[in-house]
This record gives structure tokens, C-alpha cells and sequence, in this order.
């Protein structure tokens, strides 16, 4: 092993994590508020990229439909995101209410199939490198740090952002949950459903909810990692050990929504 | 203001727990339910608050009216919004959140303005002072008495007409009960709320009570005004568990009684 490479390994590590912990607040998000572990994220995140792909006339071939700046592409693509979470928790999940909880995780991975599927017809499989990133890969910072192999550590501007991108999403959802009413009525929920009933919430209305909140916030990670990675559909679904990851991660959660 | 009339509660599709069960509660009342473990008055509680579906429990027969608005097809939610909250059996709490939160969990559901919560707030604190000193506490950390005082001023957050308590005696310490109780009351007297009263602590809620219902086996047994119950030779005997002569009976006398408990319907 080469004892150079550490330091910069350990940064462009930190920095990744950024990333990881936007996409699995969406997974959390939904564990926690109605307990079912969400297996379709991953295609959400997919999908919320290639939107914006898509919106921002990315295919270049003659027959895009839009052309939108990307500013422009990513909050219409967060917007659409956000009603088909709604579209999914009501025609998916919310019939199977009172099944067991097997049976509703089940419909998630049919779900995660589903939009794979769906997305391949409808965008094709071929990568997709010409994501509209506004950073170009030889945008790089270089830290001076001796010791390190060139004496340097060299962050790549685009990782940097998505990264400063990523803490302030975490933070703001972090004030939402902690001072909002409806963040209150999440997380009452999330604690006991039938309590959450009891004083008057719709509990059904917040699964509703987490699902919208999740399709913004998948959308979010998706474009923070397609401006890295491009898109593709066989990628951003099966990023290595995301589901593992997200699974242990949802499981330690409790500090993030109560 | 609310009326049971004659309802049948069914479990899963299968358990018949509830045999008709017909109670009445007037504007400004307070109506206690007593009776046995198991006998239904919880349940019956739940049907009136529309929690019974989140249990796969159903009413089969009757039906439950408020204001002239029919309640047994209604969701939970939305019977809170028409003026009825349950206080659950066993004081849950929101455990994870502060005193304050808990207590504004309470009125998530309405459209008022921060003012207005306030000034809901300070009233739940004029009740129980010593909330105000504990807001910021995270509430799974509170003695018993003091979660009792959580959850009723959560309740008291929704504005209720009519209260439903399910059992908020039990485990307190007989002063602490006694201090609900009052609180109870000047609740009722103060604010015009009505409450329907679950207890097996029969002497205390028959204090408190202006009328009062028994119910044994889903059914209800025995019901006239609260004075006259505490005055019923069986009542005293088996609930109050005084003699003729208004001594305290030892359990073993009491047990001996309940061998009469079916004599009651
Ligand atoms: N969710 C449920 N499913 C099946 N049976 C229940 C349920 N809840 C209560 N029961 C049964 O209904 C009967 C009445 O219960 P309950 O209303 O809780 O009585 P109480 O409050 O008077 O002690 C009991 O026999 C109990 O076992
Ligand atoms: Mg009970």
C-alpha cells in the first residue's frame, strides 16, 4: 500500500459521503415514518437524474423537447420528482394499508423494477456523459500538502460542490423536521401512528408526504451525483453498496427524525 | 351531544366484544364509564373516537352520533376536527420530543396562527404550572403524574367538546390522582368541556362524575346519576369496596364478592 495516497483517499472519501448520507435521508425518511424500507430509491435517484438530463435538452440528437438552463432544469425536475413520490405512495402503497409489511416491501422492489424498466425505454441504456455539469473535470483545486503523493491533494471543484451542496440539503431538512409543524406532525408520526392519530393527524397524509419529500430529495442526490458520474441506467441504481450502506444507516437513524 | 346507541363491536371479523352498548353524554357533563378488566370500556371509547379501525376492530351494529353528525364511518382525523379527543389508555407520549412539542402535537391539525397557539399553550400551563418549567424536557424522562399532565394538555390543545380519558388514574399515587381529578374538573367547569370517563378507580370517579354507566361483558349493566350509584349497596360493595357501615373490606372480602359481580346484570 502506498501510504502517499492516503490523504487524499481520506478527502475525496469524506467528500462522497456527502452524497451518500443526501440519498439515504430520502430511504430514512420513509423507514421512519411508516416503516417500510423503501427498495425503489435508488431508481428514484436514477430517475430524478435523468429528468434533469432531460429537461436541460441534454441529448443533443435534434429532438429535444426542452432546452432549459440547468437552474432551471433541476427545480422542474425536483417538482415532477415530488408529485410522482405522491403518485407512487397513493396508488402503491396506500391500497396495500393493513397487508403485511412483507407484502409492502415486496411492492417496492416490483416498484424499483418498474422504474429501471421504465426509464431504460424511455431514455435508452447507453451512458449518458454529456450530463450538463457546470463544472468541467479538470476544475481542480490543489492543497498543498507535503507528505502526500506530489505533495498535494487534489480536490476536483465538481466534488467539492456537490459536496458543500449536500450539507446545506442535510441542514435545511435537518430545520424543516425540527421547526416546522409539519416536520412536528413527521416526526410524531414516525414515533407511534396510532398516538399520531389519536391527536388529530393525518397519518396517512404524512406517508403521502415522505414519499413527495423523498422524490425531491432523491432527485437532488441523483443530479449531485450525474454531475460527477454522468447517467446511466444500470449505474446510478447499483452504486456499490448504497442499499447496504443505506440499510445499517436506517436502522442507527433514530437521531435524525426524533 | 353524544350519543351511543346500541353498538355492536366486532375484533378482526371475528371477536364480538361490544354486545350493545348504549350511552349518552349532555354539554358540560361528566360521564363516567367503570367496570371490570376486559369489559369493554376502552373499546367503547374507541369507537366513539374512530381509533377501533387502526385495530382491525369494527362496529357492526348501532351506530354513534355528535351534534347530529354520524362518527362510526368516520376517520380518526377528522373526528378530532368535529370536537372529540381520546386521552389513550397508559398516558403514550411522543416520548422522543420535548413537553412543548408534545403539547403542540396536539393542535397540528388545526389552521391557527402561532398567536393563537400561544395563547392554547398558556392556557394548557395555567392548568399545569409545572409543565411550564419542564417544556424543554424531553417528556419519556417525566414521572408518572407529570406524563398524565402532558397528555391531557395535549388534548386540551385540539380544543375539545368532549374529552374521552381512558383510565388516567392508573399507577399514580392517590395524591397525584386526587390533583388530576381536580384538575379534571375545573377543566370541565372552565373550559365547558364535556368528559367521558373511564376508570376502575370507582370511588374517585364517582366524585367526580355527574352520571355514571357500568358495563360488564360488553354490555352495560347498571347507569343513573353518579350520586345515586356511589349509594347502590353493589357498587359500594364490589367497586368501593366499603361495608354497610362504610369500612374499608379487606381483599379477601372483596374477592368473595366477586363471585356476585354477575348478580350485577
Ligand atoms: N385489538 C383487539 N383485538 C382483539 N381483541 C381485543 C382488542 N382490544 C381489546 N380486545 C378484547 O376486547 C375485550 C375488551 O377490551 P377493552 O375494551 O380493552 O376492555 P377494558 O378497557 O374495559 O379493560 C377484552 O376481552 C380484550 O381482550
Ligand atoms: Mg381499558
Amino acid at each position: 500500500m502506498n501510504w502517499q495516497l492516503v490523504p487524499q483517499q481520506f478527502v475525496t472519501g469524506v467528500l462522497n459521503g456527502g452524497i451518500i448520507a443526501i440519498i439515504a435521508l430520502g430511504i430514512v425518511l420513509i423507514y421512519r415514518s411508516s416503516e417500510v424500507f423503501n427498495f425503489s430509491h435508488g431508481q428514484l435517484v436514477m430517475l430524478g437524474a435523468f429528468l434533469t438530463w432531460w429537461f436541460a435538452g441534454a441529448n443533443e440528437d435534434g429532438k429535444e423537447i426542452f432546452n432549459l438552463p440547468l437552474w432551471a432544469a433541476i427545480p422542474l425536475a425536483i417538482a415532477v420528482m415530488a408529485g410522482l413520490g405522491l403518485v407512487i405512495e397513493r396508488l402503491a402503497l396506500r391500497p396495500m394499508t393493513g397487508q403485511p409489511l412483507l407484502a409492502i416491501i415486496l411492492m417496492t422492489l416490483g416498484l424499483a423494477q418498474f422504474l429501471e424498466g421504465a426509464t431504460a425505454i424511455v431514455f435508452g441504456i447507453e451512458p449518458k456523459n454529456n450530463f450538463p455539469s457546470p463544472f468541467s473535470p479538470s476544475d481542480v483545486i490543489t492543497i498543498p500538502f507535503p507528505g502526500a503523493f506530489n505533495d498535494a491533494i487534489i480536490l476536483k471543484q465538481a466534488l467539492l460542490a456537490t459536496f458543500v451542496v449536500a450539507i446545506v440539503a442535510a441542514l435545511l431538512f435537518m430545520l424543516f423536521f425540527q421547526y416546522t409543524r409539519t416536520g412536528l406532525a413527521m416526526r410524531a408520526t414516525s414515533a407511534d401512528h396510532e398516538l399520531a392519530r389519536s391527536v388529530g393527524i393525518n397519518v396517512p397524509r404524512i406517508f403521502g408526504l415522505s414519499w413527495g419529500i423523498a422524490g425531491v430529495i432523491a432527485t437532488l442526490g441523483g443530479v449531485l451525483l450525474a454531475t460527477l458520474t454522468g447517467v446511466e441506467v444500470l449505474n446510478l441504481p447499483n452504486l456499490p453498496n448504497l442499499r447496504m450502506i443505506n440499510a445499517s444507516y436506517g436502522e442507527r437513524s433514530h437521531l435524525w427524525l426524533h | 351531544m353524544l350519543k351511543v346507541n346500541n353498538i355492536e363491536v366486532v375484533y378482526n371479523d371475528v371477536i364480538l366484544v361490544l354486545r350493545g352498548v348504549t350511552l349518552a353524554v349532555e354539554p358540560r357533563q361528566i360521564v363516567a364509564l367503570l367496570g371490570a378488566n376486559g369489559a369493554g370500556k376502552s373499546t367503547t371509547l374507541k369507537a366513539i373516537s374512530g381509533l377501533l379501525r387502526t385495530q382491525q376492530g369494527e362496529v357492526t351494529r348501532g351506530n354513534i352520533e355528535f351534534d347530529g353528525q354520524r362518527l362510526d364511518r368516520q376517520a380518526p382525523d377528522d373526528i378530532v376536527r368535529q370536537g372529540i379527543v381520546q386521552v389513550l389508555e397508559g398516558r403514550p407520549l411522543f416520548q422522543h420530543l420535548t413537553v412543548e412539542e408534545n403539547l403542540r402535537s396536539g393542535a397540528l391539525f388545526r389552521r391557527d396562527g402561532a398567536a393563537v397557539l400561544r395563547e392554547d399553550l398558556e392556557r394548557v400551563y395555567n392548568y399545569f404550572p409545572r409543565l411550564r418549567d419542564f417544556r424543554q424536557r424531553t417528556s419519556g424522562y417525566l414521572s408518572g403524574g407529570e406524563q398524565q399532565m402532558v397528555v391531557i394538555g395535549r388534548a386540551l390543545m385540539s380544543r375539545p367538546k368532549l374529552m374521552l380519558l381512558d383510565e388516567p388514574s392508573l399507577g399514580l399515587a392517590p395524591m397525584l390522582v386526587q390533583n388530576i381529578f381536580d384538575i379534571i374538573r375545573r377543566i370541565n367547569r372552565e373550559s365547558g368541556v364535556s368528559i367521558l370517563l373511564v376508570e376502575q378507580n370507582a370511588h374517585v370517579a364517582l366524585q367526580t362524575a355527574d352520571y355514571a354507566y357500568v358495563m360488564e361483558n360488553g354490555r352495560v349493566v347498571l347507569d343513573g346519576p353518579a350520586a345515586t350509584l356511589a349509594q347502590n349497596a353493589d357498587i359500594k360493595e364490589f367497586y368501593l369496596g366499603l361495608t354497610a357501615v362504610g369500612e374499608r373490606k379487606s381483599y379477601r372480602d372483596v374477592k368473595h364478592y366477586k363471585r356476585r359481580k354477575r348478580w350485577l346484570g
